[in-house]
């Protein structure tokens, strides 16, 4: 078997005195997509936002590429700038456009030339079917657009991994599947994601696996279908009887 | 009325005393523009350091800052001046004026430019830092833009007030708009040359006064 792209072993995180995370293990081989769900403060945000470290694990060690990224010499820009992130409010820049929302990080990251930022830049909004909308400020555009826009701006530094924050939960309902089709699409393309999601259908369509997270240990995990059809945790049974 | 018009409104004085408030006027434009620049640019780098969160670091700057708000801003003209030179530190008229100026006008702008970092949501930082962009990236491609746009109102109308406590800068003798005025007064005896520096004032900072209007109401609608 390959290398996995990510391992994660024995991940701690307190803030302050509270453990939000128990010694998390997992590992995550390249081109599958893994859902994390469970009840809120169970710990699934903190997990993902430990992986780019913009949260600063207690303790445990992170590899991507069996590069460890957790370690102190590592750099930290560098690391962050192939990791790419979907929030659940979007967070795009608000001053500029969809446009320079991709561009930003072309520019001053991977310090590429102005036109070939922008042309990136426009081969992903087209991705994300948004190409007349590149001239737009996020406030001229919907949830769900600038939800995409963001997703678009993150493919533009063509990341290993990418990972989700409840990319939906911010959503009026009739937006979120414009913004599921495009995750689906970038499933089927052979990205590696991890994603904080509640939707089911977007997890049983384009997750292979599934993690259950509750107050900060992994109770279970399994195929999406098996997890939701017969989970063998009893508080996974109550989470999910509540949410399906 | 016509006592009124003799003391206040004397054209033949005003006439008489213009190559003084002239050259004060000089002196004050020049005061002005160079202790705003200075309180700006110390005002923007204890924002700045203090959007570090170093708590140690921030204590020093809210004491700072709460010492000079608190602080008569004469008091500090004449400690500057007069208080210095006891530490074998004198400077004269012109920089104790800036000095002064600076110290007491960068109290105000850190809270205004610390106002407006704060006011852009942490979601744009961390957007940003998860990209890749470094701090001083972040700070410079990210927060500062939107953070311009929420300060001008309130720092346009602090440059207003820095201007108009230049005059205090007469309390240690500098020749500037006020003192020249003050002069005139006594040479010629005659208060005129005091309503003729009020007029100058009025008419150099009322446009800035106005543009604080027209900034507030192009802010809101953003």
């Amino acid at each position: 078997m390959d290398r996995p792209l990510l391992e994660i072993k024995d991940l701690h995180k307190y803030f302050g005195k509270i453990e939000v995370l128990k010694g998390i293990n997992m590992e995550i081989q390249r081109q599958t997509v893994i859902c994390l769900l469970g009840p809120s403060g169970g710990g699934k945000s903190t997990l993902l936002r430990c992986i780019n470290r913009l949260e600063e694990p207690t303790s445990g060690r992170i590899f991507i590429d069996g590069e460890e990224i957790t370690a102190h010499k590592v750099d930290l820009n560098r690391m962050r700038s192939e990791i790419g992130m979907v929030f659940q409010h979007f967070n795009l820049f608000r001053h500029l456009t969809a446009l320079e929302n991709c561009t930003l990080a072309l520019l001053r990251v991977l310090k590429m030339k102005k036109d070939e930022a922008r042309e990136k830049a426009m081969e992903m909004l087209k991705q994300v079917n948004l190409t007349d909308k590149a001239n737009n400020k996020p406030s001229q555009l919907s949830g769900g657009q600038q939800q995409r826009v963001a997703i678009a701006r993150a493919l533009a530094m063509d990341p290993k991994l990418m990972l989700f924050d409840e990319p939906t939960s911010a959503l009026d309902p009739e937006l979120i599947g414009e913004v599921l089709d495009t995750m689906i699409k970038l499933a089927e393309k052979g990205m590696t994601m991890i994603v904080v999601t509640h939707e089911m259908g977007f997890a049983r369509k384009a997750a292979s696996w599934a993690c259950m997270l509750d107050q900060g240990v992994i109770l279970e995990e399994n195929h999406p279908d098996k997890l939701f059809s017969s989970p063998s945790h009893p508080r996974t049974k109550e989470f999910l009887s509540k949410i399906l | 009325m016509e006592a009124l018009i003799h003391n206040f409104f004397n054209v033949e004085i005003m006439y008489k005393a213009k190559y003084l408030l002239w050259l004060g006027f000089k002196v004050t434009l020049q005061l002005s523009f160079v202790s705003l620049i200075f309180a700006i640019l110390v005002g923007l780098l204890l924002a700045f350091v203090r959007s570090f969160r170093n708590r140690f670091i921030n204590v020093l700057i809210i004491i700072y800052v709460d010492l000079f708000r608190a602080l008569p801003t004469i008091i500090l003209f004449m400690l500057v001046y007069f208080a210095w030179p006891y530490f074998g530190i004198s400077l004269p008229r012109y920089w104790s004026a800036v000095v002064a100026l600076t110290i007491n006008g960068a109290a105000y702008f850190e809270e205004i430019f610390r106002a407006g970092i704060e006011a852009i949501d942490e979601g744009q930082r961390e957007a940003a830092r998860a990209l890749g962009l470094s701090f001083p990236q972040t700070m410079f491609s990210v927060v500062l833009p939107q953070a311009i746009v929420v300060v001008l109102p309130p720092a346009t109308s602090n440059s207003l007030e820095l201007i108009k406590t230049t005059v205090l800068a007469s309390v240690i003798a500098l020749p500037e708009l006020m003192k020249q005025a003050q002069q005139a007064h006594g040479f010629f005896a005659n208060p005129t040359p005091l309503i003729a520096a009020a007029l100058i004032f009025l008419a150099f900072l009322w446009p800035l006064v106005r543009l604080v209007g027209v900034l507030e109401r192009k802010y809101k609608q953003a």
